[in-house]
């Protein structure tokens, strides 16, 4: 699996700024190249997955952390 | 008929079934191909309701659609340089009054007053205003003003109404310059015709 080298930090935030920074930061990503998510937003589970079918992206895990929800995105 | 044009030689049946097939290709295609969109028309201007109209548009415009906003009569007001949103409990009987600070017991607790009774005690509104905006800082909530810095940073189209400025006789300078356009209901109506969502707030 690629090397996840780019982190976003969303804990604390709430709907919808988990989205728009995810948004943000995939932006300026390489296409193939992978995000990491972390969120407390009980909310950015489904609408991080819903982010992703309708963008294109690649939702390759989310799991739930001592620290929140963790995501690994896969820009498209 | 054009003496050119092939002939179709086929059964009913299997020309149906080949239709049908090509039409879903057909669909899915241009499904594919296909910005989704969506107009919303702003009309209040309070701190409650400004939310949904920049929550909406910023969220859409990042799952990559194409978004325009309307803002009229007090919906105009959310496009001033200098937001002094306020939240009333006025008219507004689901509004939970709680307070922001304090254990969780508390925080959690509704305070047994009607909100029409409160709206009549002086300063109620500004003190429901600064509780709620506390709560939203402390919920991790955007301000409006983030809100709306990053729709127009996603290119959401912020229209605002030439009639409502006339109407109360705004100053243009007094709003942002990022509006994109200042347009009357013949202006937006088209651009409704053609999107797939419309919302009135």
């Amino acid at each position: 699996m690629t090397e996840t080298t780019h982190t976003l930090d969303a804990r604390g935030l709430n709907c919808p700024l988990p989205i728009l920074r995810t948004k943000k930061a995939i932006a300026a990503l390489a296409s193939g190249e992978i995000l990491e998510v972390i969120a407390t937003d009980p909310g950015s589970v489904k609408d991080l997955d819903s982010f992703c079918s309708q963008t294109g992206h690649e939702m390759v895990s989310s799991e739930e952390a001592d620290d929140g929800f963790v995501f690994l995105i896969r820009k498209a | 008929m054009n003496s050119t044009a092939p002939v179709i030689d086929m059964p009913t049946k299997d020309l149906d079934a080949w239709f049908n097939q090509r039409f879903d290709e057909k669909m899915a295609e241009r499904e594919a191909g296909h910005t989704p969109s969506m107009t919303i028309i702003a009309t209040k201007g309070t701190l409650d309701m400004a939310y949904p109209p920049f929550i909406l548009a910023s969220t859409a415009a990042a799952l990559g659609w194409d978004v325009s906003i309307f803002f009229t009569f007090y919906g105009l007001s959310l496009l001033k340089k200098q937001l002094d949103l306020k939240v009333s409990p006025l008219g507004n009987p689901a509004m939970p009054i709680k307070l922001p600070e304090g254990p969780s017991w508390i925080r959690g607790k509704e305070l047994p007053i009607p909100t029409s009774i409160m709206t009549l005690v002086p300063g109620f509104e500004n003190m429901a205003t600064s509780m709620m905006q506390k709560t939203m800082d402390k919920k991790g909530i955007a301000r409006i003003e983030e809100l709306r810095e990053l729709c127009a940073e996603a290119e959401v189209k912020l229209v605002a109404c030439q009639m409502t400025v006339d109407l109360f006789d705004h100053d243009q300078d007094d709003f942002i310059p990022e509006i994109h356009e200042w347009v009357g209901a013949a202006s937006f109506l088209p651009r409704a015709l053609k999107a797939d969502v419309n919302l009135f707030v």
